[in-house]
Parts: structure tokens; C-alpha cells; sequence
């Protein structure tokens, strides 16, 4: 008997071992690794007074792809290697374009001629002059011409590049207003083969060293064609862990960091300033325009109605973000129609009334699938639940990973509504508001309105500005008139700056221009 | 005979009986709507109003965890049901028989035992879909089998040649009615404190599931989810992570003492 007990109690204990082991390993797992980041961020070198012309920038992922800018995809490596590399024309922080590896440039009345002149003695960062070889080497890579597909499809247009002297005449087939904005594309020298590892362009910074998973350094360019970069030398650590993060800028190992949420900054003391620009996205509740009850006008209005878009700013967001009512963000300036933010405001009985006028005097049950990834859109869709319930609308978050997001919501289109932002990377309204055309393949949101699509194929030939900025004005004020989304906000992009550390530029584009930056004295 | 006081026993069924009959009166009423918030009352500390403060929306912790703690309760019993029948189920009938089955289920039980149990419930889960009570449950369930098997099987395997058993086959008893009537009642000194110890690590696996972001959907709340949403607000509002890990450990702490109470009772007997 005695002999038989010892055996339970020992199979009791061996279960008891079983899952402790389960239980408890996973949750000590993210702890210990966050004090094991502590304490790497601890060794780091202290600040000192006399880092006058050295800053560490903290960023959120390693450059694990390529860093040949042609080549590079993620939105991360764009945003830091913005400073090596230059077009013949870059973006300025207003959103317009100014000349760049080209000095000067001209585009003829009827929008099929490009004339570029390069600028006079620009040099890479190896010390070779630019040369016309150079400009067309970087454009035709981009076109396909090396008989790989093209990077950028709407260089396809161009018929002709003929170069005479510092002269470049560019030739189009049909007219292509963006051209402009993909000749932002780097200017690379033509007889270099190891742009992926050690990158070589013509901006105020130059590429010296990277360290996976690390840290990325970078040097001023001392022959740099345009204001030379105020800061020696710039080092980019890679910290992964917001709370890794937060503590290096409280060690003073870090002396900024941008993208971080005012939950995040609250933990900051006050040796910070939190300068806040905005992520150039438009984050909005997306309805599936094709399935029911989302294809008919009036509930979709009455969702307009029922959600407070400045009460989700406020509860989510501490009040950081920019209210919008389209497809559009106000950095675009050009494009921007203000009037169209308080298209409905919010009004529960209106909102009401709009359903029972559609025949759900009971209001109805929807789905709200959000990338549970994405903090900000799991908390906007908490908020949203919480207002429709106001206007008897049972909304259920069902949140998915992002790769099954991008595929069954955004590829597939299997999906009744969700949260996310869209933003334009190229500086083009027309990629904010053409993927809304019925006929578009990444018209996720099945939106249908041939008033819509006639205007957006207008828009697209025109080759007048101030035509083309009309035509995108109305698709915009069509696209909230129809409800077509409910649009929620800009989010706020907050950005930790140390005291002393002035010139911080934000662009209407996700990057970081480091050479605007400068220790105060 | 002199009476006995199970200190381990009575401390542990009040501690558990007061967090149960709170969860209970959760399911009914809490102070306020669990996921009812408000701008003006956004991170506030524990105060009268808020007993145990508010979170970043302005919700009620002290309703949250009512609620949430229902939750928990529902997933780590159920989990620890789908664990005990089939574990038992399993277990008897190895035991009992032994031979080439007993060698195959083991072996696979092994083989189940050996992979992470944790990431095998991460498994199940990104099979069946993220967010789900019910997927929750499964995944739970289905990792807590081997280790309610293999008890059973070796109480059933001590069990197979006892005298009784042996008279009991003598007398005509079938395989079932022996394993169901004869064996399964001298189990229940092995197996409930075994079911105590499941019921823990199942609060504890579901509070680490929704900890990774894969247990239940907001704005529902359970323990773990609670616990991992407060992590990241630890520095501005404490008492979010406090008042919710005290709950889970005056719970696991509560039903850990039932368990060794009842195995102090258990060798009493013996």
C-alpha cells in the first residue's frame, strides 16, 4: 500500500512539473527578455555635453531587406536611407517637389516632353562626379530595360531618353503627371555593384557602417551639392522592444525616436519634447460596399452619423489625431477639402432615423475584422463597438493576424468591415483615391459608383493641374457624400526629442530628414 | 475518533469561494457596464468610486475583472472537463488492458508530452482561428490530455490485479463494469487533486495565451488579457497590473491550497 502511494505521489508530482512548465514559462518570457534589452541599453555610453555633433536615433526594426534603394520595400528602410539618396528632383516638406541631382528641369505644355539639366559638379559619396551615364543607368533599372520587370510600371511610358551634354530630354508615349514624383527614384553610379550592403548616392548623408540587428551609422557628406547636414555623425540602434526604447531614451543612450503612441510618451520625464506630426494615413472604419446592410446608402450614412470620430481621438488616442472625412490627409494640402470632416457629425438620432429609413428599425449585427497586430486600430474598434451600441447597431471585433488580413480582407475581400489605415507613399493623391474605382484590383472595399469612376479616369489624363486638383476634390466630396467608408483620422505620429535638439522637420511622407537637425547651443 | 481541522482544505475552499461568488455575482451585476467608457475618467488610481482604478478607455477594472474573471473561470473548467474525460477515458482503458494499445496510445501520448504545450495550444489555435472562446478551450483541452492519461493509466494499471478486481472478473463482471465500478471510485484520491493542479495551469495557460495576444477577443475581458493590456501602461497606471495578477494568484493560490488539503485527506485515509 505504502509502496502504491509513493508511485501516485510521485506521477502526481512528474504531472505537477508537466504544467507548471506550461503554465508559467510563457508569461516569465517576455519580462525576461525586456530586462535583458535593459540591460544592453544600460551599458550603452551615457550622454554627455560634448555629443554636439553626434545624435543616436532609436528605430524600431533592422534594415533586413535590401538597402539598394530600387530594390528596398520596407516602409522602415525608406524612412532611414532617405538621407544617402537623392532623384534628379526630391520632396520637400510642404509636399512639392524641388530640383535635386538635376538643377533645373522643364516639362512641356503638353505633358509629353521632359527637360532636365544636371546639376553642375554633384558628386556621390565615393567622390565620382555624376555623371549623364549615371542618370540614365538609375532610370532605365527602374523601367525594366535590363529585361526584368519593371520596378516602377509607369516608367513604361517613356518612349525616348536622349542625353546632350548636362541636357536630359525625356519623351513620353502619353501623359503621366505623377512622372515627376517617380523621379524621386535614386540617382546610383552606373559601374557600382554593391548598392545592397554598402549603399552609395548623392544625399547630405553617406552610408558607413551597418551591424544586423544593431546599429546603422551614417557620416555628414562634406561635398554635398545643396546645405551641408548640421549633425557629424548620425548612429541609428536598432531596438526592437518599446520598452527597451523608453529606457534608452531615459538612459540618454537614445536622443530620438519617432512613432510612439501618447500611452508610450507618458512614461517619458520631462527631458523630452514631444513634437507630434502626423502618419499621413487614413485610418478609417472600411465597409465592404458589396454585402449587406453595408450596400445601401442610408446605413452606411447612418454609421457616419452613430461613430464620434473626435471621441475615438479622445478615449484611444488622448486626443492626438487629426479628424477626417474622406479619403484625403491635410498634409496634401493641395488637395485637401477641410469642409468635408463634419459632413456628419455626430448624431445618434439622425443616425437612428437613417436606419429605420433603411429597414432596420432594431438596428442590426455587424463584424469588424482588425489586424490584431496593430494596437491603435484594435483600440479604435473597442471605442466604435462601444458608440454603436448607442444607435443599436451589435458590433463583434473578430481580430485576425496580418497576414491573414492581407489576404482574405484585403486580397480576397472576405470580410463585412475593418479598421486600417491607407496611406500614399509616392506623395500622389492618386494613389489615395484612384484604388476606389470600381474596376480596381485593390478596391478592397467593392466601393461602386460610376459618377466616381468617370471622375477618377478624368483625373488621371488630365494633364491640367488645377483641372486635375478640381476633379480629385469632387472624387473626395463623392466618396463622403456616399459614406462610402466611415473616415476616422489621421493618427498622430509622436516623435521624442531631447531638450536641446531643435530642427525637426516632418514631410508628408514616411521619412526621417536628419539633416535639418541641430544641438542648440 | 478525534476531529480533524484541514487547515489547507478551509483555507483554500474560502479563498476560492470568495473570488467564485464574486465572479458569480459578476455574470449578473458589476458596478458598472464592463466596457462602458469614459474620456473624463481615463487611468484613474484606485479610489471609492473605482475600487480598483480605471483603464486607458475609462473602464471600471474592478467590473473588467468581475467579468473577466468569469471568464477565465469558464474557460479553465471547461479545459479541465475536456482534460479529465478523455484523459481518463484514455488512461483506463490502457491501463486496464495494457499490451500493444497501451504501447501505441502512450507512445503517442509521448510524443504530444514532448512538444511544448504551450506551443502546441498555439497551434491548434492558428488552425482554428484567433480571438474564439471556444478555440481557446479546445486547444487547452487537447494539451491537458496526456497528462490526466498517463495518471489514470498508471492507477489503473496498480489497480488491474488487485485481489477484488481479480474475485470481481472471477464473479463474471465485464471489462466496463469493473473499470466504471470497481476501479474508477478508488481513482477520485489520485485524480482530484490532479484536477485542482489542471485547474490552475489552465487559469494560468489561458492568462499566458491572452497574454501572447491569442485568447479572447476585445473589449471582452478575461484575467490574462487584462494582465498583458496592463503590461504595457505598467509606469502610468500600476494599479491596472496589480489588481488584476492579484486576482489570478488569490485564485490559483486558492484552488492550489483545495488540492493539497485533499491530498492531506487523501493519505489521512490511506
Amino acid at each position: 500500500m505504502k509502496k502504491k502511494f509513493l508511485a501516485t505521489a510521485l506521477v502526481l508530482a512528474m504531472a505537477l512539473t508537466l504544467f507548471a512548465g506550461c503554465g508559467k514559462s510563457a508569461p516569465a518570457e517576455p519580462a525576461g527578455t525586456s530586462s535583458a534589452g535593459t540591460s544592453s541599453a544600460g551599458n550603452e555610453p551615457a550622454p554627455a555635453a560634448a555629443h554636439a555633433d553626434e545624435i543616436n536615433i532609436g528605430i524600431a526594426q533592422d534594415l533586413d531587406d535590401s538597402l539598394d534603394p530600387h530594390y528596398a520595400v520596407a516602409a522602415g528602410t525608406k524612412e532611414i536611407m532617405f538621407n544617402v539618396f537623392e532623384g534628379l528632383v526630391k520632396p520637400t516638406p510642404e509636399g512639392n517637389l524641388m530640383p535635386a541631382v538635376a538643377s533645373d528641369y522643364t516639362v512641356s505644355e503638353d505633358g509629353l516632353t521632359y527637360d532636365f539639366i544636371l546639376r553642375d559638379g554633384i558628386k556621390f559619396h565615393n567622390g565620382d562626379e555624376v555623371e549623364m551615364e549615371d542618370v540614365l543607368y538609375s532610370i532605365e533599372r527602374n523601367m525594366g530595360s535590363d529585361g526584368n520587370e519593371a520596378l516602377i510600371p509607369a516608367l513604361e511610358a517613356i518612349k525616348d531618353m536622349k542625353a546632350d551634354g548636362s541636357k536630359l530630354t525625356i519623351t513620353l508615349d502619353e501623359p503621366v503627371p505623377e512622372l515627376l514624383n517617380y523621379l524621386t527614384l535614386a540617382i546610383l553610379p552606373a559601374d557600382y555593384d554593391k548598392q545592397d550592403t554598402a549603399p552609395v548616392g548623392t544625399g547630405p548623408y553617406k552610408f558607413v557602417s551597418r551591424v544586423a540587428q544593431d546599429n546603422i551609422v551614417m557620416e555628414r557628406f562634406d561635398d554635398y551639392w545643396g546645405e551641408p547636414a548640421k549633425i557629424g555623425k548620425v548612429t541609428f540602434h536598432v531596438v526592437e522592444k518599446i520598452e527597451s526604447m523608453l529606457l534608452g531614451l531615459q538612459g540618454g543612450s537614445i536622443d530620438l525616436c519617432m512613432h510612439l503612441t501618447s500611452t508610450q510618451t507618458a512614461q517619458l520625464s520631462d527631458g523630452f519634447n514631444i513634437e507630434e506630426g502626423s502618419m499621413n494615413l487614413v485610418q478609417a472604419l472600411y465597409l465592404n460596399n458589396a454585402v449587406a446592410p453595408f450596400d445601401n446608402v442610408l446605413v452606411r450614412q447612418a454609421l457616419s452619423y452613430g461613430i464620434d470620430k473626435q471621441g475615438i481621438i479622445d478615449l484611444a488616442f488622448d486626443g492626438f489625431g487629426i479628424p477626417l472625412g474622406t479619403s484625403m490627409f491635410p498634409s496634401f494640402a493641395k488637395y485637401y477639402d477641410d469642409s468635408l470632416t463634419d459632413y456628419y457629425p455626430y448624431d445618434p438620432a439622425k443616425a437612428k432615423e437613417l436606419l429605420k429609413e433603411a429597414g432596420f428599425p432594431d438596428g442590426f449585427s455587424m463584424e469588424i475584422t482588425v489586424p490584431s497586430n496593430y494596437q491603435p486600430h484594435v483600440d479604435a474598434a473597442q471605442v466604435i463597438v462601444e458608440q454603436l451600441k448607442e444607435i443599436g447597431v451589435t458590433a463583434k471585433i473578430n481580430p485576425i493576424e496580418w497576414e491573414s488580413w492581407l489576404n482574405d480582407v484585403y486580397g480576397n475581400r472576405q470580410f463585412q468591415s475593418t479598421i486600417t489605415g491607407l496611406t500614399s507613399d509616392n506623395m500622389t493623391a492618386r494613389k489615395l483615391l484612384e484604388r476606389f474605382r470600381s474596376d480596381m484590383p485593390n478596391n478592397f472595399t467593392n466601393y461602386n459608383n460610376a459618377d466616381y469612376d468617370e471622375l477618377a479616369k478624368a483625373a488621371i489624363v488630365s494633364t491640367n493641374d488645377e483641372e486635375q486638383t478640381a476633379l480629385y476634390r469632387q472624387m473626395e466630396k463623392n466618396l463622403t457624400e456616399n459614406a462610402a467608408n466611415v473616415y476616422i483620422q489621421d493618427m498622430a505620429d509622436l516623435v521624442a526629442v531631447r531638450k536641446g535638439l531643435s530642427g525637426l522637420t516632418f514631410y508628408p511622407l514616411y521619412v526621417l530628414d536628419v539633416s535639418t537637425l541641430y544641438w542648440a547651443e | 475518533m478525534k476531529k480533524h481541522y484541514n487547515g489547507y482544505l478551509i483555507a483554500g475552499l474560502i479563498i476560492s469561494g470568495i473570488i467564485i461568488i464574486m465572479t458569480i455575482i459578476g455574470m449578473f451585476w458589476t458596478p458598472y457596464s464592463p466596457t462602458a467608457m469614459s474620456g473624463a475618467a481615463k487611468l484613474q488610481a484606485p479610489s471609492l468610486a473605482h475600487l480598483f482604478g480605471t483603464d486607458n478607455f475609462g473602464r471600471d477594472i474592478f467590473s473588467r475583472v468581475l467579468k473577466g474573471a468569469g471568464t477565465t473561470l469558464t474557460i479553465a473548467v471547461a479545459t479541465v472537463a475536456i482534460g479529465a474525460f478523455f484523459g481518463t477515458l484514455i488512461g483506463a482503458n490502457t491501463g486496464y488492458f495494457g499490451g500493444i494499445v497501451d504501447d501505441i496510445l502512450m507512445r503517442l501520448n509521448d510524443a504530444v508530452t514532448a512538444f511544448p504545450s504551450i506551443l502546441l495550444a498555439l497551434l491548434i489555435i492558428s488552425l482554428t482561428g484567433t480571438g474564439k472562446k471556444y478555440n481557446v478551450i479546445l486547444a487547452l483541452g487537447i494539451v491537458f490530455i496526456p497528462s490526466f492519461a498517463r495518471l489514470m493509466r498508471t492507477t489503473y494499471a496498480s489497480y488491474r490485479n488487485a485481489n477484488y478486481i481479480i474475485s470481481a472478473r472471477l464473479m463474471g463482471a465485464g471489462s466496463g463494469r469493473i473499470m466504471m465500478i470497481h476501479i474508477l471510485p478508488n481513482t477520485v484520491r489520485v485524480l482530484l487533486p490532479a484536477l485542482t493542479i489542471g485547474f490552475n495551469n489552465a487559469v494560468l495557460a489561458e492568462a499566458s495565451m491572452s497574454f501572447l495576444g491569442i485568447g479572447v477577443a476585445p473589449p471582452d475581458a478575461s484575467l490574462g488579457y487584462m494582465l498583458s493590456d496592463a503590461q504595457g501602461m505598467f509606469s502610468v497606471a500600476p494599479w491596472y497590473a496589480v489588481c488584476t495578477g492579484l486576482v489570478i494568484i488569490l485564485l490559483v493560490f486558492g484552488v492550489g491550497l483545495i488540492g493539497a488539503g485533499m491530498q492531506k485527506q487523501g493519505s489521512g485515509v490511506n
